[in-house]
Formats: C-alpha cells, sequence, structure tokens
C-alpha cells in the first residue's frame, strides 16, 4: 500500500477539519513535544496562485505559429549588459539558483555544474562560499555575497563570471542562512570557519551595508574590486517587489533576481516558509513595471525564481517580462532527490518519495541534502549531471515550442499579451484579462 | 533612501557664502539620493509679521496676484523672491494664521514652510539640477539643511520630498526607514495632524511637531521619539536658533560631524564635509547612537 | 615622484584630485601576482573617496593622506595600507593578509568579516567593530561601539579603551579583550579568566600594533558562554 491508500482509508464519521486538519493538528503536537519551532527543507507547499493560473494564446487565423525545427526560436540570454564589461551570456534562459554547499554536499555541486555547463547556462554558489569541484565543472559560476560572508575571499570573487549580493530569498525574506550541526562537517566547518557540529545561524542583515544607498557605495567597491568586468546581480526574496527593483536600479545593479515564495530552501522555520512573501507570478508583473518605468526593462535583467518546474512555467515567466528563470528544487528533484527508488528508506525516516522535505537533517538517502559521505558517496555526479542536463533541454524545448506556437522566434519576445487568466485572482496578479472576457480586476475600461 | 546635508555658519564669512557650500555639499549627495532634493534655508528674519514659502505646479504661476489678495486680508504682504516653483511671502500676519488662510483659499497651492526665518525648496530630479533652478549659490544665512532623496516606498514627487515642516521655523530630514508609520500616522491623525503624503518621514515630523504642540522641547520630542519611532534612521532638525542630529540606537544610517572656528557640518558621507574651506583641519567625528546632539546660535 | 624613504626607495605618488580612482585602483590591482611595479606608494587627496586601495594583492606599501569613505583597503592580501586620516564604513572589510592601520577613527564594521591580518585603529571605532571577524586580530586604542564583536567567529579584538552595549553578541570563538569599561555584554557573551599564555597573546598584539605603552594584563577576556550552539527551546528566537 502506498502512503496515499493509506491517507485515503475513510470511514463513516470521520470529517477532517479544514483549520485543524491532520497537519495542523500535528504540528501542534510536534510543538508540544519539542519547544522548537518546525525547522525544515523545500519551498512552500500550500497552493497559492501561480503560473498554472495563467494560459498562452496560441497562434490560430490572426497569428501564425512557426514551425518546429526548421524556423528559429532563439533562447540566448546575455544577462550583465548595463555597466560590466564581461557579460555573461546564456543559451538558455534557465540558470540554476544559489544553493550552498553545506546544505547540498560536495558531490551533488559539482553535479549542478557539470549539468549546468552541458546545456550552456550558469550555477550560482550560496551561503558557504565557492567550491573547487564547482568552479571547475561550471563554466558559468555566479558567486554570491551573503550577510553570514561564509567562505568570501577575494581570489574567488575573481574566478567568478559574476557577482550576486543576496538581499533574502523567497523562503523567507528577512530571514538569515540557517544550517544545522549534523550538516557542519569538517570540511564545511572549515570553510565557514566555525566550530563542526554546530547549528550555524546567519545574519538577516549584511554586516558593511544596510539600505540601498549604501548597497550602492557596496556595488561600487565590488566593482572596483573585479575592475569593473563583472556582471553585479541583486537577490530579493519577494515583498515590495516594485520598490526593490526601483531601488537596486538605483544602487547600480546589472541583474536583478526576484525569487517568490514558493522558492526552496535547505532549512527554514515553517511557518517563515509559507507565511511571508508574495508569489513568484504577481513579483514578475511588480518587477517588470519597475523596470518598464525606468525605461530600463531588458537593459537591467531580471532573473525569476520559485516553483518553476516545467516549460510552461518558463514561457509565461518570459511572457510577463523576465529576461530568464532560476531552478532549485526543480534541479535538485532532476538529480534524484524525492526519487521512488529510496521509498524504503524515506518510510524508516518517516517520510515517503515525493512527500521528503526534511533537507535540513542531513539524511537525505539520495545523497543531495547531507554531508554524510556513505549517503553522499551514493550519488554519482557525473550521471546526475547527465539527468540535470537532460531536464535543463526539455525546459529549454518547451519553452521553445510554446513561444514558437505563439509565433516568436525568440523567447524574450513573449509577452503579457500572450496570456489570458483562469482566475480572478491571477488576472490580478499577473494584469492580463481573465480568459474570454477583456476584464482584468483593478484596471480601467481603457487600460490601467 | 538618502543623503543629508546641514550646515551652521559661526563666522560672517561663511554666512556669506552659505549658499554656495550648500550646493557644493549636496552635490557630493546626489548618488544617495539621484530623485529629487530640497533645503531648508535660514535667512532674512522678518522683524513683524511672519514668512512663507509657497510652491505651485504651474511654473507660471501669478504670485503677484496671490499677494494682492493676501494683502487684502492682512493688510501688508510682499512676495520678495521666486525661485523656479516657489515663491517666499511676507505678510502682517502670525504664521499659522496666514498658512491656514493660504490652504483653505489656495488648494492647489502647498505651504513647504512656515515661521519668520525659514525657508523650504524642493523638487524632484537631479540635485545638480535643483541647485541651478533654485539658484542656491546665492543663498546667504546663518545655517541650511539639505536633502538629496533615493523614494524607497512611496513614489517621486514633489510633496513626497524632504525636508518636512513640522511646525514654525522647524523641518526636518531622515536618511534610514520607519516600519511603524502607518498605524502611527492613523494615531496622530485622530489627534489633529494632518498628512499630505504616504512618505514615512513626513510622519515622523508630524509626531514631532504633536510632541512640540503638547509641551515638549526638541530635546524631549526627539527623546521620546527614540521609544516611538521604529526603524532606522538618521534625522537632521532645523530650527530658527540652530539645528538637531539623532541616530537610532541600532544606528545602521550613517552620520559624520565636523566642526571649525568658522562652522559646523553634518553629512550622511564625509566626502560632503570635503568640499567645505577648512574641512582638511577640522574636527571630525560620528555622533553616537539614541543621543540627540543639539547645536543653538546662543551657545555656539 | 618623490624623493626616497632611508631605505632609498622611490614612492609612486598618486593626487586623487587629478587622477581618477579607478586609475589607481586600476595600478594597484596590476601589481597582483607578484608583478613588477613601485613598492611604495602615496595617495593624496582621498576626500573622503570609497573603496580606495581596495583589492590589494601584493607586498607593498601605501600611504594615503587624509579621509578616506566606504571601504577602504576591501579585501586586503598582503598590502601594508596606512590611513593619515579617518575613515568611513567598512574599513578592511573581509581583509585575508596584510596590514591595516588608521591614525584617527574609523566608523562601523571596521573590519567586518575579516579573514586574516591586522587591523589597528589609533583613535576609535564606532559600531560593530569586529562584526562576523573570521580570523583577523584588531587592536583598537581608543574605544569602540555597540554590538562589537557581534557574531565573531574567530580571530581577536582588543580594545585598549572603553566597549559599547551588546559587546560580542551571539560570540563564536573569537576572543575580546577590553580594558575600559563595558556598557554591556551580548547574548552568550560571557568574561572569562585571563590566564598566562592570553596575556602574552595580548601582548604580542600590542606590540604588533605599536602600543608598548599599553600594559597586557590590564585586560579582561571575553569569550562565547556556548549556549546559543545548539537551538534549544531557550534560544530559539
Amino acid at each position: 500500500m502506498t502512503i496515499f491508500d493509506e491517507q485515503a482509508q475513510w470511514r463513516p464519521g470521520l470529517r477532517e477539519s479544514y483549520l485543524f486538519d491532520r497537519n495542523a493538528i500535528a504540528e501542534i503536537q510536534r510543538a508540544a513535544r519539542e519547544g522548537i519551532y518546525d525547522i525544515r527543507g523545500f519551498g512552500a507547499k500550500r497552493r497559492v496562485p501561480h503560473f498554472d493560473d495563467l494560459l498562452l494564446l496560441g497562434a490560430s487565423i490572426s497569428r501564425y505559429p512557426l514551425e518546429g525545427y526548421r524556423e528559429r526560436c532563439d533562447t540566448n540570454v546575455v544577462l550583465g549588459s548595463r555597466f560590466a564589461s564581461k557579460p555573461i551570456e546564456l543559451k538558455i534562459p534557465v540558470t540554476i539558483a544559489g544553493m550552498s554547499f553545506g546544505a547540498l554536499s560536495a558531490p551533488a555541486k559539482e553535479a549542478l555544474g557539470r549539468g549546468a555547463s552541458e546545456v550552456g547556462t550558469a550555477t550560482t554558489t550560496g551561503d558557504g562560499g565557492m567550491t573547487a569541484e564547482e568552479r571547475e565543472h561550471s563554466q558559468t559560476l555566479v558567486y554570491q555575497l551573503l550577510p553570514s560572508r561564509y567562505g568570501m575571499n577575494p581570489d574567488d570573487l575573481r574566478k567568478a563570471d559574476a557577482i550576486e549580493v543576496v538581499v533574502g530569498q523567497g523562503a523567507k525574506p528577512g530571514g538569515g542562512g540557517m544550517l544545522l550541526g549534523h550538516k557542519i562537517s569538517d570540511r564545511v566547518a572549515a570553510m565557514r570557519d566555525l566550530p563542526q557540529g554546530i547549528d550555524q545561524r546567519s545574519a538577516c542583515r549584511h554586516p558593511d551595508w544596510t539600505g540601498p544607498d549604501d548597497l550602492e557605495i557596496k556595488i561600487g567597491e565590488l566593482r572596483e574590486l573585479t575592475d569593473w568586468e563583472k556582471p553585479i546581480f541583486v537577490k530579493v526574496g519577494a515583498t515590495r517587489t516594485y520598490y526593490d527593483v526601483q531601488l537596486a536600479v538605483k544602487a547600480r545593479a546589472d541583474v536583478i533576481v526576484v525569487d517568490g515564495m514558493q522558492g526552496g530552501t535547505a532549512a527554514t522555520q515553517d511557518v517563515f516558509i509559507e507565511h511571508v512573501g508574495i508569489p513568484t507570478m504577481p513579483a514578475v508583473r511588480l518587477a517588470v513595471d519597475a523596470l518598464e518605468e525606468l525605461g530600463l526593462h531588458r537593459q537591467v535583467q531580471l532573473i525569476v525564481s520559485g516553483g518553476i518546474r516545467s516549460g510552461a512555467d518558463v514561457a509565461k515567466a518570459l511572457a510577463l517580462g523576465a529576461d530568464a528563470v532560476s531552478i532549485g528544487t526543480a534541479a535538485l528533484v532532476a538529480m534524484g532527490d524525492n526519487s521512488p527508488e529510496f521509498e524504503q528508506e524515506y518510510r524508516k525516516l518517516g517520510s515517503s518519495a515525493g512527500f521528503y522535505d526534511d533537507w535540513q537533517a542531513g539524511r537525505d538517502p539520495a545523497g543531495i541534502s547531507t554531508q554524510d559521505d556513505e549517503l553522499s558517496g551514493r550519488f554519482d555526479p557525473v550521471l546526475a549531471g547527465h539527468k540535470l542536463a537532460n531536464y535543463l533541454r526539455v525546459l529549454n524545448l518547451e519553452t521553445q515550442t510554446l513561444a514558437r506556437a505563439c509565433g516568436k522566434s525568440h523567447v524574450h519576445n513573449l509577452e503579457p499579451e500572450d496570456l489570458v487568466a483562469l482566475t480572478i485572482e491571477a488576472a490580478a496578479m499577473a494584469r492580463v484579462p481573465l480568459a474570454g472576457t477583456d476584464w482584468i480586476p483593478g484596471v480601467g475600461e481603457h487600460g490601467s | 533612501m538618502c543623503g543629508i546635508v546641514g550646515l551652521f555658519a559661526k563666522s560672517p564669512a561663511i554666512e556669506e557664502s552659505l549658499g554656495r557650500h550648500l550646493a557644493a555639499m549636496l552635490a557630493q549627495m546626489s548618488a544617495r539620493g539621484p530623485d529629487s532634493a530640497g533645503v531648508a534655508v535660514y535667512r532674512n528674519p522678518v522683524t513683524s509679521g511672519s514668512k512663507l514659502t509657497l510652491y505651485s505646479r504651474d511654473t507660471l504661476y501669478d504670485w503677484d496676484a496671490l499677494c494682492g489678495q493676501l494683502d487684502g486680508a492682512f493688510g501688508g504682504a510682499t512676495v520678495p523672491s521666486v525661485r523656479a516653483s516657489h515663491a517666499v511671502v511676507l505678510v502682517e500676519a502670525d504664521a499659522a494664521e496666514a498658512e491656514v488662510w493660504v490652504r483653505r483659499n489656495f488648494p492647489d497651492l502647498r505651504v513647504m514652510s512656515a515661521g519668520s526665518v525659514i525657508e523650504i525648496y524642493k523638487e524632484v530630479g537631479r540635485p545638480e539640477v535643483f541647485s541651478e533652478q533654485f539658484s542656491l549659490a546665492d543663498f546667504q544665512g546663518t545655517h541650511v539643511l539639505g536633502h538629496t532623496r533615493m523614494a524607497t516606498e512611496s513614489r517621486v514627487t514633489t510633496e513626497g520630498s524632504h525636508p518636512f515642516s513640522t511646525g514654525l521655523d522647524l523641518c526636518l530630514v531622515h536618511n534610514g526607514s520607519l516600519s511603524n508609520h502607518n498605524r502611527l500616522r492613523r494615531t496622530l491623525q485622530r489627534d489633529g495632524i494632518e498628512f499630505h503624503t504616504e512618505n514615512d518621514t513626513e510622519v515622523a515630523a508630524g509626531y514631532l511637531a504633536w510632541k512640540l504642540r503638547e509641551g515638549a522641547s526638541l530635546e524631549q520630542a526627539l527623546e521620546e521619539g527614540i521609544e516611538d519611532l521604529d526603524g532606522f534612521y538618521t534625522f537632521a532638525v532645523a530650527t530658527a536658533d540652530g539645528f538637531a542630529v539623532l541616530r537610532d540606537p541600532i544606528a545602521c544610517k550613517p552620520a559624520v560631524l565636523a566642526e571649525t572656528d568658522d562652522w559646523v557640518a553634518m553629512a550622511s558621507e564625509y566626502h560632503a564635509i570635503a568640499v567645505l574651506p577648512g574641512a582638511d583641519d577640522a574636527r571630525v567625528w560620528e555622533p553616537e547612537p539614541g543621543i540627540v546632539y543639539v547645536w543653538e546660535k546662543a551657545a555656539v | 615622484m618623490a624623493a626616497g624613504t632611508a631605505s632609498g626607495t622611490a614612492v609612486e605618488v598618486v593626487d586623487l584630485a587629478t587622477t581618477p580612482l579607478r586609475e589607481l585602483n586600476q595600478r594597484l590591482h596590476d601589481l597582483a601576482g607578484g608583478k613588477e611595479g613601485p613598492t611604495h606608494w602615496r595617495v593624496l587627496n582621498p576626500r573622503g573617496a570609497h573603496a580606495v586601495a581596495c583589492g590589494l594583492d601584493a607586498e607593498i606599501d601605501i600611504e594615503i593622506d587624509g579621509h578616506v569613505g566606504y571601504y577602504c583597503a576591501g579585501m586586503n592580501q598582503l598590502a601594508n595600507v596606512c590611513v593619515h586620516g579617518s575613515a568611513s564604513t567598512g574599513l578592511a572589510e573581509n581583509m585575508m593578509s596584510g596590514t591595516v592601520v588608521i591614525e584617527g577613527s574609523v566608523s562601523q564594521s571596521a573590519g567586518a568579516s575579516a579573514h586574516g591580518g591586522l587591523l589597528v585603529v589609533h583613535g576609535d571605532a564606532a559600531a560593530r567593530c569586529g562584526i562576523s571577524m573570521k580570523g583577523v586580530d584588531i587592536v583598537v586604542r581608543g574605544s569602540v561601539g555597540h554590538l562589537s564583536g557581534f557574531m565573531a567567529q574567530s580571530g581577536s579584538l582588543v580594545v585598549c579603551g572603553d566597549a559599547g552595549e551588546a559587546l560580542g553578541d551571539s560570540l563564536y570563538e573569537a576572543r575580546i579583550y577590553v580594558r575600559g569599561e563595558i556598557a554591556g555584554l551580548g547574548a552568550d557573551c560571557v568574561e572569562k579568566e585571563l590566564r598566562a599564555e592570553h596575556v602574552a597573546q595580548v601582548r604580542g598584539l600590542l606590540e604588533r600594533a605599536g602600543f608598548d605603552d599599553v600594559d597586557p594584563s590590564s585586560f579582561r577576556r571575553y569569550g562565547s558562554a556556548r549556549e546559543l550552539y545548539s537551538f534549544k527551546i531557550d534560544n530559539a528566537y
């Protein structure tokens, strides 16, 4: 019997409360036992409006589609054209988001590099610094500058292809990094300059700047440090996205990364994940509004993340105006996270394939979100890299398929008018009409 | 976020060149605040009646006609200067009374400041342009506050620019971001304080005005503000006699002070002070968080 | 070029009043990896400029005449930097090695997240001195502001004057020594016994800083109580 069958057992008279459902009750009981908040991995699990609530309008009589294969549909993206002398060029509009060595095993970081390089895109370091494996195997590597500054050093800064100043992430905007003791192995401890085995707490603000005016000065320093060669990204978790994007632009960033509330994490309090931030879909629209108002859409590039799963999500994000998307959770799943082949081990951990979110515990049977040598030794970075590359190719092909169906010779030519919404919320959030109508909630009859 | 500058003259030479130095300092702060700029200049005190600074969106506004109306209502009014969208109006009336009259009879005008010596000018656009438009270099006076703005959560508008005038001859500029201003605004509104923008700084200014109205001294009002205002801030407040500086206890936003025999200066970044004469030999120090610093003409 | 020092070394003088900062920093960066070039530099008229002499990676000596803005000597490696003036936020932030000496005072976050080297402040340091430090040695002749040593992971902070509120809040394994008054200790920061090996460490740091007139045994030692090392009911926040 699968875990779904077990949950489906119903008897007459059993009626579950909406408010106090099995999850709410289990969590209260856990809190009463343990006296501390629930820390877990994965992103927001509850349903919020997302790209699924949008549809693309394919060509018919008024518009003409493009033939697959013969008629081009380009997918290349340039990041960092605003100020950097060496912008980054991607072959596909999908990058790998920042995930730390510490949160992930070293072979997992290597695999991400291999997979991304195979298809011509970038990976991003995380809250722990740059590993040699990732730099070696990743053709294009974005180096994160986080509040903790774990592992930060000028040699790695110069080895990077771009620098990403992390203000926050979608899973916990306003929160800092977290890595629990079982994952602070010798190597992680050495890289982060921490005692082995402790529960790492990270600061939520940067140590040497606060606010967009001082961020501008910090970005200036990063440019001086790297002789103005490398693109500077600024990453925010989606909250007051319109203002944040305008401020990042005024602080002179080259690229802005917006991570919606559905974005993944390796270790965060459940309440933080589920209840702080706004969904990715409205965040894209807000970010693009901000850029367009400043006359800088496409000149300051926008990367969005948080719940990208298929080429449909990619296409819709691009239609709303993003230049590229970033994947985290999906990349890990592609490489084997939550795979059914480990079902027995998930059961022993009190979970099941498809449900496993205890990435903070460091006991991942797939060998991805762990520092245990035995577990991570099972993970084959060459095979996983190839699987990731396959998945990235599929994302790209799906995006092209949809873009061609809309008559686009470059995926960047997808636009909001190619979209309609299935729900009122999605129509209001994405500012596209409800399917079959002219109605956009909140927008007057003759436009905004 | 923003840049703040302040200059207090201790010598006649600096009083004469006050505007020139203000313009130089403001230009240094344009990176921190590219959206709009504003200054409060303390000069030409009136001996009777009061002084208002008024703003009109219409650059061809008929200030003479307004002057005539004021004259008719109060028996004495002149418009000694017009700079870009702002006019200084002198009227033989109590400042508060004159302000109320203008707001009621000319709702299309904005009263930027009221008192006996203060003049506030603020506009959207880059600080260098602002300096030109308002001929800052011409100003002579005893002290000035200036501000360059990078709007955080409200729109870039003239009204949203700093300084905010909180009472007669009183104004406030702010670098930082408050976090409890919305509820505080509603509380102050219920107590009769008026607001014209969504701006957090305007709430801080309104809070000061309210405290002063309830009888607190400026120092007390600022000290109580440390408790009541939540968020990150460096405040500079100016009065008819001088100015005050306060940083919140967490103190993430910058502030630097400098003093010579001829001037006291305050800025968000040192390079705005570096342009002043004698800066190389000035005493330079950083104000401590949670402490109200005050300079007044009588004391200096 | 100005006349040489006693050892006959020529000094390369750069005046920031007439030379763009980008040019100065590029010339200094071009010396990385042991490349040929001047080993003694003098920078004039910084006038509060930011990121002066940041990203150095060579065994050179630089003197800066005047006040600097933010992030002077940021991410310094190998170089010896001396500022004849004061500095704004983030002096020697993330320094890896080498020395940074400042005759005046410094604003916030001096030595932030620095991994190595020596930072010497002759005047006072403001809030967050040594925040997130990861191995640097910092010696302050004057006093430090609040939250100094916040989340300090390793290295040493020696304060000859007083310390502000919340000293060493959330401290890891860094050592803090203070000679003067402390306005308050931060979470998990406690006074510890000053033993002979600590006195020796302080003596060595004071000597390297050139503060020979300060008695190393007159300091008190502060370190982590290590209560926050594991998430527990009492310290979950």
